[in-house]
């Protein structure tokens, strides 16, 4: 589309295509392209799919609480499994990190927006699409039932009559065109758009992080859309790709989402490598240990990401070669990631720190990733993991790893960024609560299931019975579930509490942290326009090195305040794109076709209608209303006056804006 | 303002291309594991036929020869469209992207050909896992040709309404970049589906 899209009438509306004007209210939110918006539109569509997850595990833990436990029914317990995997890996880790990616990408490198506004739009509206596609299954009763994984060809036909893997299909077919033009945008954006003087290694390493999970998604977006493909041709007219019977091959589905699934891992994590690796340097009060080998090692992971696929299927028979070379890599891939737990570790060493809510959640990322790495590295070592596939052993890895990883991780950015999105700080003390909880209910519930999985314990089992000494460390994980709950009620308690209490009490001011990246050069909350005017960056930490400088004998002096160095957000002649209705109409479009193909071909008319709309109101809708906000800025170089800016429409107006 | 520069044909870009064109660059990037799955899923399967047919005893190799020559073609006057447009010249632009929708039209045309004559000798979409994933794979890159040859038609269109002039030739340059692409993809597939000795019945 993005071709086409230049060919827009110039300056003036077409017919019923005219640009939305009101950014207020509920249209305001429908219709915006603003990056902060859509980023805080991620954050909360996450937050409400988190909820759904977390009741989804509390079930699994109430049902695995006692032996035979009665809780769910066999078939519900798989419907159950499934969608907490799929909900959590796709509809609240992603989009989490797509959340703070918007929000923070543009303001870190210094741009005003996306490269792409009203496809940064689409990607939400479409994966939000996706998301409750995959959660309306519950309603028609046939939610997936295959695991996450959802090998075939027990999610064929045969083995998966029903309706679920349809849905598992389509859901994870849409939130993957959202997670793809999502990485297309930003990646264009991070390349194109930077602020004068800033080169790519003067790029916050959080930065970093996301540009190379943006080439991941690129890259490991399109692998799972094949498998899915030929998963849903297979089950809904027939192919043979999974079917033994006529010579199928069932390891193609296990490679090619695995080819997927692996770089998916780093996906996952990455995002939370990149928000502590903002989060220790700032309450370490030093900068950030070997900045280049944390970019680095980054790459590396990237890289390396795509070697270590099939020690996911040590057990299914790929042969010894296979398994000692992909036993190799995995063991090498430990080690870029060893280098950024040393490296953080150094940055705290000999540091102030200062023990705020999001330093301690940086903490709880840098210990427990380190024993569900450990635990991973012990999976590299092929006869080990012979022993532990399948069991509670993997189940407790991944979860130290994606939980003490990536969510504790996402909840340190929420600390230290809450005041730059909402202009008021989470209060200290909830959070501590908030974070202590979480981390001892996470410790109870998931340390438990390496002694589970070491005594045999499988995963996937809807009861186990009594006498295999699987009762006390069920029972007490589930207990522990309940208290991450707990500390996730906090969390909810703080956000409330927190803004109750910033109606009575002066604004937080533009520097709570003493911070060093470009975003807190704007005010807090951040205006619609980003920045005043554009920064020339001279150094890593730009925002730091303004703020202080050595003196004579060598010693770091301050030399600013933090008003000093802030822009006050009091700029009014920045052009901005206008917003549109049409990423939410194609988006609102894609459900249609997934029921369609599900039940009856008619009802993908609507779909493809909504979709053919779309496009066609893209395409035709001014690329900017010659009646909005307007103006340029003041060193803008192609700046003239309004009467010559209309006069121009044709040409330069038109061109102005991000045609994204 | 790094946005007002972006579109500016790549002036002041971190990358000096504009935003527009890297993003058709880096879309193309994925593109190319979307072929290497569907292509490696070919390998796997091209010699378990079952029942049916086999790819050496079906393939009519002179015939997809002259269409692959026909596709390749259409890069060629796609570039000579750009160049023409580069120059300021509407009408041979518009003459040369004509001439590229026919081709592209033609070779989409052959493909039609070809797989109803498979399926009137007997390989069905779900006769074995060979055909399964022949036809999945030659179907995507020709929904691939497809929706190019409505790019060029759109660029037509905007040609005669008179929107698509000198200044905007970059338009034309990307949907040949996405063109040219789906061209090369094509001697990736015609070699491994054709032109590797393919195992008979």
């Amino acid at each position: 589309m993005s071709d086409t899209i230049e060919l827009a009438a110039p300056g003036r509306p077409l017919g019923v295509y005219t640009r939305p004007r009101d950014n207020t209210g509920w249209r305001g939110w429908i219709t915006t392209v603003d990056h902060k918006k859509i980023g805080i539109l991620y954050g909360v569509t996450a937050m409400v799919f988190f909820g759904i997850g977390g009741l989804e595990a509390l079930l699994i833990r109430l049902q695995l609480a006692t032996p035979d436990g009665t809780v769910l029914g066999a078939d519900t317990y798989n419907r159950v499994f499934t969608m907490h995997g799929v909900t959590m890996v796709f509809l609240v880790i992603m989009p989490l990190a797509a959340a703070f990616a918007n929000y923070l990408l543009p303001l870190q490198i210094g741009a005003r927006d996306v490269a792409f506004p009203r496809l940064n739009a689409l990607s939400y509206w479409v994966f939000l699409a996706g998301g409750l596609f995959l959660n309306v299954s519950w309603l028609l009763g046939d939610s997936p039932d295959g695991g996450w994984f959802a090998y075939a060809p027990n999610t064929g036909v045969v083995f998966s009559p029903g309706h679920g893997m349809d849905y598992y299909i389509l859901g994870l077919q849409i939130t993957g065109i959202a997670s793809l033009i999502s990485a297309m945008n930003l990646i264009v954006t991070v390349l194109n758009m930077r602020t004068p003087g800033m080169t790519l290694f003067k790029m916050p390493v959080m930065t970093w992080m996301i540009l190379v999970v943006q080439f991941l998604l690129l890259f490991a977006v399109p692998v799972i859309t094949v498998a899915l493909f030929l998963l849903l041709f297979d089950r809904s007219f027939g192919a043979n790709f999974f079917n033994p019977e006529m010579g199928g091959d069932p390891l193609l589905w296990q490679h090619l989402f695995w080819i997927f699934g692996h770089p998916e891992v780093y996906i996952l994590i990455l995002p939370s490598f990149g928000i502590i690796s903002e989060v220790i340097p700032t309450f370490s009060r030093k900068p950030l240990f070997g900045y280049p080998f944390m970019v680095f090692s980054g790459i590396a992971i990237g890289f390396m990401g795509w070697g270590v696929w099939a020690h996911h299927m040590f057990v299914s028979g790929i042969g010894p070669i296979s398994v000692a070379a992909f036993s190799m890599s995995t063991m090498f891939i430990a080690v870029p990631t060893g280098v950024k737990i040393l490296n953080w570790l150094a940055t705290m060493w000999g540091g102030k720190i200062k023990f705020t809510v999001a330093m301690l959640f940086a903490f709880g990322v840098v210990s427990m990733f380190t024993i569900g790495g450990l635990s991973g590295v012990t999976h590299s070592v092929a006869p080990a993991d012979t022993q532990q596939t399948d069991t509670y052993y993997i189940v407790a890895h991944f979860h130290y790893v994606i939980f003490g990883g990536s969510l504790l991780g996402i909840f340190a950015g929420f600390y230290f960024w809450w005041p730059k999105v909402f202009g008021h700080l989470l209060s200290e003390k909830l959070g501590k609560w908030n974070f202590w909880l979480m981390i001892i209910g996470f410790n109870m519930t998931f340390g438990p299931m390496h002694i589970l999985g070491l005594q045999g314990m499988s995963r996937r089992i809807d009861s186990y019975s009594p006498g295999f000494g699987f009762e006390f460390w069920n029972m007490f994980a589930s207990i522990g579930s309940f208290i991450i709950a707990l500390g996730v009620l906090m969390f909810v308690i703080n956000v409330i509490a927190s803004a109750r209490r910033a109606r009575h009490e002066p604004p937080v001011g533009p520097d709570p942290w003493d911070a060093r990246s470009l975003e807190w050069f704007t005010p807090n909350p951040t205006p619609v326009h980003n920045f005043d005017e554009l920064i020339q960056v001279d150094s890593l930490d730009e925002f730091w090195h303004r703020k202080y400088a050595e003196d004579e004998n060598g010693r770091v002096v301050r030399v600013a305040t933090a008003e000093e160095v802030c822009q006050d957000g009091s700029a009014t002649d920045t052009h901005l794109p206008s917003p549109s209705y049409w990423p939410f109409v194609m988006a609102a479009g894609f459900p249609f076709v997934g029921f369609g193909l599900i039940y009856t071909l008619w009802i993908c008319i609507p779909g493809a209608l909504l979709i053919l709309m779309a496009i066609y109101g893209w395409i035709f809708e001014p690329t900017d209303d010659p009646d909005g906000p307007h103006g340029h800025h003041a060193d803008d170089p192609s700046d003239h006056d309004e009467a010559e800016a209309s006069s121009e429409a044709a040409g330069e107006t038109a061109e102005e804006a991000p045609v994204g | 303002m790094a946005d007002v520069a972006a579109v500016d044909n790549g002036h002041g870009t971190g990358t000096g291309l504009s935003n527009n064109k890297l993003l058709m660059w880096v879309f193309l990037g994925s593109e190319c594991l979307l072929f290497g799955g569907l292509i490696s899923t070919y390998l796997i399967y091209r010699s378990r036929y079952a029942d049916g047919p086999a790819p050496g005893d079906i393939f009519d190799i002179p015939f997809t020869s002259v269409s692959s020559f026909i596709l390749l073609m259409s890069s060629l006057t796609m570039v000579l469209s750009l160049s023409a447009l580069q120059r300021g010249d509407i009408r041979n632009n518009r003459v040369w992207l004509l001439a590229t929708a026919l081709l592209g039209s033609l070779f989409i045309g052959g493909q039609v050909y070809e797989f109803t004559t498979f399926l009137r000798e007997g390989l069905g979409y779900t006769t074995s896992p060979f055909s399964s994933a022949f036809f999945t794979l030659t179907g995507f890159h020709g929904i691939h040709v497809s929706l190019g040859i409505v790019m060029l038609v759109s660029l037509l269109i905007a040609s005669f309404r008179g929107t698509l002039t000198k200044e905007r030739s970059e338009t034309v340059e990307i949907v040949g970049l996405y063109w040219h692409f789906v061209d090369v993809v094509w001697i990736f597939i015609f070699t491994v589906i054709y032109l590797v000795p393919s195992p008979t019945s």
